[in-house]
This record gives structure tokens, sequence and C-alpha cells, in this order.
């Protein structure tokens, strides 16, 4: 390490191999898993867990009752929902990072271009007027991708200016979606659906099973890969669309692209688990501080630890109360405070 | 000798889409050759269309009449990495909200040959540490491009640029916001990239600089070219009156070069 890199107060820290750090997250990972599965109302040893996985697998032996106790347990009730946890962390946080890069500003939510009151809207409207799951699941995908399309298009109306005018768009989206949500929420019945509704929006892994995994799973990481080989591209876009453009690069484009991926990645975890906030924002900001601001890196980076941060809410979520917290109430205040620290930063000339 | 870069009868005006006639009108009869290894300058008072002839000469724009022509092909026949390999931008300031080390942001300089996709190489490395190195901001490798000073930015800025390995490179008021020392030390360098094969375009607010490093100078008025010509024969106090309404007296030196004195 040079003299250069020591005088300097952020390089220091990506100068310690970022790829190495990204290794180390990959590492805790698994095992972020593997505690989560211990923790909930009925906690296990982290021997019993091994021990039930390596019957499981069929390698080692366990008492017949203590096996299916322990497979309800783990595998039915508590696997689906930490698979969901992850998929979901890592999404919002992909998408947040993409966004970040596109309106070069490490403010950004993944809510910028409204998906989020798009799905929700999406999704309260399957919940009055058609009782389905799959319906609920569709509509809020659908709401999602209807919010950005609005959204892109009140920016695309005015032109010129286009990143300004898409936040814009955003808002004008955003509020939208909102009080159409606002709408369906009083035409609903108050004694079922408003509290359905008003309970999913706060976000709950409960209702995610390993068949909803299976649906979304291809889906939300085909987004997260996609958006990571265009690391580089997100780069050459954080720079401004001009810069980007004389750098080699088709803007509008990959512009597209990238808000399709990260549109389609957060309004499909708003249809698996309702309203989750904060991680989209966070994850990528602790993620630039551990590995440094290049995307290629940054965007597995804000995965793991998206994915790592939510399944630390959800053990909290399980574990605080007898009864369950909705997982949107935990990130909302557990955010909050890190929330403060990224302003911490973002006021220590990051540029401001 | 072919021109890098040819604008023909080139208009333009905003607040139309695709600024088709009928907007406001910011460029008219706009015509004008770049030859390899010219460094022309662009002067103007502030709206008189310098900085829209510059995006459309990088193909950022597209004239609503007229057309730019770049290596002998319309620009909308190129793609985004051929514009890339042939015409580099240097913007007048960068904000970075991430803190992108220098020597990353640099390498960002490499799309144009290697693509968003592919693996940088040893050959890549190469081409961004010998940018680096002409510009002497090696020691500046590691280091937050957003703690930088303006000048700072600026040579990694230009790094960048000679990081993309294209031989036309425009700069769009490269000297503001930079004191004194640094605004003669970059034109200095403009000037030995020049030498080196280097054809530059800038646009300027200083008639002072245009004088000492341009080979040919370029005055916009009110989007209409008022005239074009060397330093010695476009600059005159009559031009200067149009151009920004102030009395200038020309002194030439005994060295040959010559002094502005404004007259206020």
């Amino acid at each position: 390490m040079t003299g250069a890199a020591l005088a300097g107060g952020w390089p220091r820290r990506w100068s310690l191999s970022s790829r190495g750090q990204l290794g180390l997250l990959c590492l805790l990972l698994p095992l972020g898993l593997y505690l989560a599965l211990l923790v909930g109302r009925y906690p296990l040893a982290p021997g019993q867990l091994l021990a039930f996985l390596l019957a499981q697998a069929g390698i080692g032996t366990m008492a017949p009752e203590q096996f299916d106790l322990i497979h309800t347990l783990v595998w039915e009730i508590r696997l689906p929902r930490v698979l969901a946890a992850a998929l979901i962390g890592a999404a919002l946080a992909v998408s947040g990072a993409a966004y970040q890069a596109v309106f070069i500003n490490p403010l950004v939510s993944p809510g910028i271009l409204g998906v989020l009151a798009g799905s929700s809207f999406g999704a309260a409207l399957g919940m009055v007027f058609f009782s389905s799951w799959l319906l609920v699941q569709l509509g809020s995908v659908l709401g999602g991708c209807a919010a950005v399309a609005v959204g892109l298009g009140i920016g695309r109306l005015f032109g010129v200016q286009s990143r300004m005018m898409l936040v814009l768009g955003g808002i004008f989206s955003g509020a939208l979606f909102s009080g159409l949500l606002a709408l369906v929420k009083y035409l609903a019945d108050p004694y079922e659906q408003l509290p359905a509704i008003v309970y999913w929006l706060m976000g709950s892994l409960g209702q995610a099973g390993f068949d909803d995994l299976a649906l979304y799973a291809p889906w939300i990481l085909g987004s997260v890969l996609i958006l990571a080989l265009l690391g580089r591209a997100l780069d050459a876009l954080a720079m401004g669309e001009d810069t980007a453009a004389t750098l080699g690069v088709s803007v509008a484009r990959i512009q597209l692209l990238v808000i399709l991926c990260a549109t389609l990645a957060s309004a499909l975890t708003v249809s698996l688990a309702g309203m989750i906030g904060w991680v989209g924002l966070l994850a990528p900001h602790i993620a630039r501080l551990l590995i440094g601001p290049l995307n290629r890196l940054l965007i597995p980076a804000s995965a793991l630890l998206g994915a790592l941060f939510l399944l630390a809410a959800d053990a909290v979520s399980r574990t605080l109360s007898s009864a369950e917290l909705p997982i949107g109430v935990v990130t909302e205040l557990v955010g909050l405070p890190l929330f403060l620290l990224v302003l911490r930063n973002v006021r220590r000339g990051w540029g401001g | 000798m072919k021109p890098l870069l040819e604008a023909l009868d080139v208009h333009f005006a905003y607040g139309r889409a695709g600024g088709r006639p009928g907007g406001h009108a910011v460029l008219q009869g706009i015509d004008l050759q770049v030859m390899p290894g010219e460094v022309i300058a662009l002067l103007g008072a502030n709206g008189g269309g310098k900085s829209t002839l510059l995006r459309l000469l990088l193909g950022l724009l597209q004239p609503a009449r007229g057309e730019v022509w770049l290596g002998g092909r319309r620009y909308r026949r190129w793609s985004r990495p051929e514009i890339a390999r042939r015409v580099a931008y240097v913007p007048q300031s960068q904000l970075v909200p991430f803190p992108y080390r220098v020597r990353d942001l640099v390498a960002l300089g490499c799309i144009a040959r290697r693509g968003l996709y592919r693996r940088l190489n040893h050959d890549d490395d190469n081409t961004v540490s010998a940018a680096l190195e002409r510009l002497q901001i090696e020691s500046l490798a590691e280091r937050n491009f957003a703690e930088l000073s303006g000048g700072q930015q600026q040579l990694c800025l230009i790094a960048r640029a000679l990081a993309q390995r294209a031989p036309l490179i425009v700069l769009d008021e490269p000297i503001t916001g930079l004191d004194y020392g640094n605004q003669w030390r970059l034109l200095g360098l403009i000037g030995e990239l020049s030498r080196e094969g280097y054809t530059f375009i800038k646009s300027t607010h200083y008639p002072e600089h245009a004088l000492s490093i341009a080979s040919r100078v370029l005055l916009l008025q009110q989007g209409r070219i008022l005239a074009q010509g060397t330093p010695q024969q476009v600059i005159t106090p009559d031009t200067l009156r149009r151009l920004y309404g102030l009395e200038v007296a020309l002194h030439p030196l005994a060295d040959g070069r010559t002094a502005l004195l404004p007259d206020l």
C-alpha cells in the first residue's frame, strides 16, 4: 500500500482487497442462514440443527420423533421464510444500488420511481376484488411496473433534463399510487380486508412457502445477475449521462434495462412479503463503505449484505416478542439509526 | 488530408422535440472543419451556443438541419463505442457522490475499446498507468476523486480522455474554476499534447488563452459564426466589442505575443 493510499480517508479501506471482503461476505451468508434457522419461539442448539441436517441428508441418524419435530420446525416453517428473507434482502439491496447509480445519488432507495407504492396498490386491489393469492401477487407485480411506467412516462414527457424529470416523475407516480391505495383501503371491507391489507403492508415473511420461492427466485436472481454484469455500465452512468455516452455507453438503452431489472426485483419483493423499508438504501451504503464504489463488486456485496440484514431483522422479529413482529416494522426501527450513519458519511465530503 | 470532424450547415433549436426548427433557435448555419492536429478554440458570450455546439459535435444532440460528420460518416451511423474510440470528452467538472478512486475513474476510458462486459486486461492497465503518468498524477491514483481539488480533478478527467485513446478531445471550458497557475499549466499541457498528435476542440471564456494556444478560433454570436480563422485574424478589438460589448486594446509585444487589455 502506498503512502497516498494511507493518506486519504476512504481508500485505505478498499485497498484491503475488495475481493477478499466479498469472499468473506460469501462465507457469512451460509453462517447467517444457519443461525437464522436456530432462533425463534423454540430455539434450537447449533448441534441439534447439525444433527438434523446430517440425518436429512442421509449421513447421520436421529431419533424419529425428534427428527419429525425438528423437520416440521426447520424444514417446513423456518427454512422457506429464512430463504425468502435472504432473497428479498438481496433483491431490495441490489435494486437500491442500481437506482443509486442511475440517479447518481447515494440517498436513493428502490421506491424512487414509485414501484413500492404501485406494488402495494396492485396487491391491495387484488385482496379486495379478487381473493386469490396468485392474483394478489400478480396485481402487485403489475402495479409496480405500471407505477414505474407512469414515472418514466412523466419524465419523458418533459424531456431535456431527464434525470431530474425522472425523479419528479417518480414523485408523481408514487403520490398517484399512494392515493389509489388509500382509495382501495377506503373501499375495503373494514372487518376483514382492511386489516389484511394493513398487516400485509407492514411486511411479513409468514406467507412465503417453497412454491412461492420456486416461482420468484429465478426472476429475482436473474435480475441481480444482470445488474451485476452491468457493473461497469453503472459506474459510467454514475458519471452523468453525457459523460457515460461519450465513454461509449448507449445510455438510454442501458438505463432502461437497469430500471427494468431493479423494478422487477423490488416489485417481486413487495408481492412476496409486503413493504420492507430501508434495506435498499442501507445495504448498498454499507457495502460501499466496505468494498468501495465499483459496481461490479458493489452489486454482489450489496446483495449479500441485504440478505444478511434481512435475516437478522427476521430473527429479531421472531424472537423479540411471543407474537411475531412484522418485519417491515423491525427494519423501519433498526434502519433509522443506521440512516443517521449514512447521513453522517454523506455529509463528510461525498461531493455534497 | 481529411477532416476528423465536420459540421455542415448545422441548425439547432431547443424547445421542440428533436431540436426541430420552430423552438428557440440556438445555432444557425454552423460550418466547421476540424483537421488533425488542430487546437480549435470556441469563443462566445454566455448563451451564445458554445455548449450546444460542443454537444452536437459530440453527437449528444442531433442537429435540426444540416449534418455532423465524424471520420467521413454521419454521426447517427456510428454506434456509441465507435464514437468513443474517435472522440473523447472532458466535461467542465464532474460531480461524483461515490468515492471512486482516481485509477478506477480513469479506467472508465477503457470502455471505448474493451466494452462494458469484458474484463480489463494487462494492456488496459498499462493504458491507464500511461495516462496517469502523462499527466504526472500517478501519486493520486489511489485517492478518492471527490476529495481532490478542482485542478487535480480536471487532470484526472483529461487522463480518462487519454485512456480512451481517441485522437480528438473535446473540452468544455476546461480552464473555468482553476487558479491562475493551474490555468496556464493546463494550457501548456494541451499545447504539448497537440504537438504529440492529439486534436482539440475547446470552448473558453478567455480570448488570451485562445491567442496563446489555439491554431484556429471560432467566434460564436447568438448562434451564428461571427468569424473563423487564426487567432490573429479573428481576435480583434472589433470582434471583441461585438462579442462581449467591451473595449479591449491589443498590444503586440516584442516577442511576437499579444497582450489584451480591457478598457474599463
